[in-house]
């Protein structure tokens, strides 16, 4: 008789976490994690795995789990995905590989997610064995940006014996795993012994270096790099561009998760780095970055948070689990609701006038479109404003690097492999796709090494 | 080793100058640019626009204001052989150096640095360079002769008196747009000078480019704390400046967002200074 719901996964207190940043779910116990294993149906066709973009072996790696032999787990996990406690963690699962679960045409899907989560924790506490790295092929890889894209191709490459370097514009590596997502949903210490890991199998990570400033991409084929991956990722936080934007107290949530997640300043004055957060705040944007920000603020002190969302609940592109976690911590949701004008005072963000919106037509999305109800004008008193609508590509590497072709909205132009319109030059995550999810991200990265790897063999077959 | 401080001086009261080891950065500096530092594994992300560079020696030199707790420790409690955490640059777009004719370099207190790499890559292009500097008291007043070196006259002016005419950078400006034909002017200051530069400039039809001082965080164009507004558009300066014409800048804006963490800087340079057992 199969379990029909999935094991739950124990999780802080909802009243007790918003004073703390320390994460929000336990993770399963051994007991729990095998008990869960046990509903798998190890279909033979494993749909499952069509779901996810690094394609893990989960049927495998679930039977390992059941059978006790956590090693053997994560290290089936190990042979496609290097950053299993991170995917463990934030991948959207019920979307993918949880999506196409057997089991969830009648009952709930198996928890591939959670599994993956404890597999990598269990590691973690055990010993984490570093994988095998080929003999040196003397070929020299510079990877641009330390975020998902490029830890994962960076990881792929040097598995295969290449040497590679890393660049990240920033203090630290991890990108937007160190900056963006928060401390209670992606401890930073599981991102740092991620690329502890990384290090111990020889990447070199070079930090504070900005390419398209320090240096540029045609300044690494001048210093032998063989073959450049940029992975610099969607860093440049869109606006409204509605008047009053640029009031005291409107972040974008880039740069108040920024402040908090990279910058530590939940713990100022301990910390540098100041923010502040008014007693009101508003969320604008419905995605986990919304509710990454909206959870932040309620942890910083605020004693109400709204989040706007021009849609309904059930557009609303977040996990699941994130929505569900910000209403229980009691982040109120405004939904089909538009912010049009900010009000200021002194300079400072008082008001937020929105409209009321309806749902008509399918978009481009595939999703309704939100219109605007005439005349429904109402004004919501806010401290602070957290836009968190979207980011766009980074622009500095395209914009420094002659003969690279940009695409739509700024993203670099690659073929399905990620060749760009340069010889030797890869690109992937969302600096070529667009924002997206750090799986994807790593799924890009993951191809492109293997292209690379795969063009660098083919030119020593010819010299 | 990088970001080791080979040397370092004070320039008067409350500002110092520091020779950093940053051979990457020196190597492709250019006017205008600046960097970020943290000092230390808890500090904050700080811009210092570039006051010089030696791509041989492999050195940057930094012309720092202790104004809050983070340039009052690098000021303070960092010496030579000290190494800062984190330097990372050069940030920014560069300068527009061209060959315009005779042009203006107004530098106001601490902007007196910065101002001198422009003024000496304006002159290497062949422009005749004017100088105009300003600060409040006589010993406000730093690296006259470098600037001297560069430009054709240097016009001195101080709040007080004390050396040059009496009064603000404004004056001077105002002499020279009237006396020479100007093609462009650049100037350096805090916000409140460069409005004002920029007012005089405009009177007399004269193009101005100004460095912006916004708030940063990272730097790069990631997070938009640094926004400002120019001709009635959001621009960042940390990647679309920190140049921007004077005329065009919403300065109202620019000093209402300097003001953004007004009490949490107060109140850290408090803590600070009594860490430290001393007083404000």
């Amino acid at each position: 008789m199969i379990r029909p719901t999935q094991v739950p996964m124990r999780e802080r207190d909802p009243r007790a976490r918003t004073n703390t940043f320390d994460e929000v779910p336990f993770g399963y116990t051994s007991d729990e994690a095998r008990e869960e294993a046990a509903r798998c149906l190890q279909c033979r066709d494993a749909p499952c795995m069509n779901g996810c973009p690094v394609n893990i072996h989960i049927p495998k790696f679930i039977r390992e789990i059941r059978e006790g032999d956590f090693e053997a787990a994560i290290a089936t996990i190990k042979q496609t995905n290097n950053l299993p406690a991170v995917c463990g963690r934030v991948c959207p699962q019920e979307v993918q590989c949880q999506a196409p679960c057997t089991l969830g045409r009648r009952f709930e899907p198996v928890a591939i997610g959670r599994l993956e989560r404890f597999a990598a924790d269990w590691e973690s506490q055990h010993g984490v064995r570093v994988p095998e790295v080929a003999p040196p092929t003397g070929f020299r890889i510079a990877v641009v940006g330390s975020g998902p894209a490029g830890l994962t191709c960076a990881a792929d490459l040097q598995r295969e014996g290449h040497a590679v370097t890393v660049f990240e514009a920033l203090h630290e590596p991890g990108g937007v795993l160190m900056y963006g997502i928060p401390e209670f949903r992606l401890p930073k210490r599981i991102v740092q012994g991620e690329i502890a890991n990384l290090r111990k199998m020889g990447v070199a990570i070079e930090v504070n270096a900005v390419i398209g400033r320090t240096f540029t991409v045609d300044d690494l084929f001048t210093e032998g790099y063989e073959a450049v991956f940029i992975g610099t990722g969607a860093g440049l936080p869109q606006f409204l561009g509605i008047p009053g934007e640029n009031f005291v107290g409107i972040y974008s949530a880039n740069e108040f998760l920024t402040r908090v997640n990279l910058m530590r300043a939940y713990l100022f004055p301990d910390y540098d780095t100041p923010v502040k957060v008014g007693t009101t705040v508003a969320v604008v944007g419905g995605g986990n970055v919304a509710m990454d920000a909206a959870r932040t603020a309620l942890r910083l002190g605020a004693k109400r948070v709204m989040i706007l969302y021009r849609r309904t609940e059930a557009e609303m592109p977040a996990r699941v689990e994130e929505v569900h976690h910000a209403k229980e911590e009691g982040v109120e949701l405004h939904v089909l609701v538009n912010p049009v004008r900010f009000r200021g005072e002194g300079g400072r963000v008082v008001e937020v006038e929105c409209l009321r919106m309806e749902l008509g037509e399918p978009d481009g999305s595939g999703r309704r479109r939100p219109v605007p109800v005439p005349g429904s004008n109402f004004v919501l008193p806010v401290a602070t404003v957290i836009v968190a609508i979207g980011n766009q590509p980074h622009p500095l590497v395209p914009r420094t690097t002659p003969g690279l072709r940009v695409a739509g909205g700024g993203t670099i132009w690659t073929d399905e492999e990620g060749a760009t319109s340069r010889e030797g030059v890869f690109a992937g995550g969302d600096i070529a796709t667009g924002a997206a999810t750090v799986i994807s991200a790593m799924g890009a990265g993951k191809r492109s090494a293997a292209a690379i790897h795969r063009s660098l063999t083919r030119s020593r077959g010819r010299a | 080793m990088v970001n080791m401080i080979r040397a370092k001086q004070p320039l008067g009261p409350n500002v110092v100058e520091l020779v950093v080891e940053a051979p990457r950065i020196a190597a492709r500096a250019r006017a205008g640019q600046f960097v970020v530092v943290r000092l230390h594994e808890r500090g904050e992300r700080i811009p210092l626009t570039l006051a010089d560079w030696d791509p041989g020696r492999g050195t940057i030199t930094l012309v720092v204001q202790m104004v809050g707790k983070s340039t009052r420790e690098l000021g303070e409690r960092f010496g030579i052989g000290d190494t800062i955490r984190d330097v990372v640059g050069p940030l920014g777009s560069p300068s527009a150096i061209r060959r315009y004719g005779t042009v203006v370099c107004v530098g106001g207190g601490v902007g007196i640095a910065p101002i001198y790499p422009i003024a000496r890559a304006l002159r290497e292009e062949g422009n005749e360079v004017i100088a105009v500097v300003g600060a409040r008291t006589k010993d406000l007043l730093l690296w006259l002769d470098r600037i001297a070196a560069v430009s054709s006259e240097l016009h001195i002016a101080t709040d007080d008196g004390t050396q040059g005419v009496k009064g603000v950078v404004t004056i001077p400006l105002q002499e020279v747009l009237t006396a020479r034909k100007v093609a462009h002017v650049w100037a350096i200051g805090p916000a409140i000078m460069m409005k004002f530069c920029a007012r005089t400039c405009q009177e007399f039809g004269v193009p101005v480019t100004v460095s912006l001082n916004a708030i940063m965080l990272d730097g790069t164009g990631m997070c938009g704390a640094c926004r400002v507004e120019v001709g009635g558009e959001t621009r960042f300066s940390c990647v679309d400046g920190p140049e921007f014409p004077g005329d065009l800048v919403n300065w109202d804006l620019l000093l209402s967002r300097l003001g953004t963490f007004t009490d949490e800087e107060r109140y850290a340079l408090e803590r600070y200074v009594a860490a430290q057992g001393g007083r404000l």
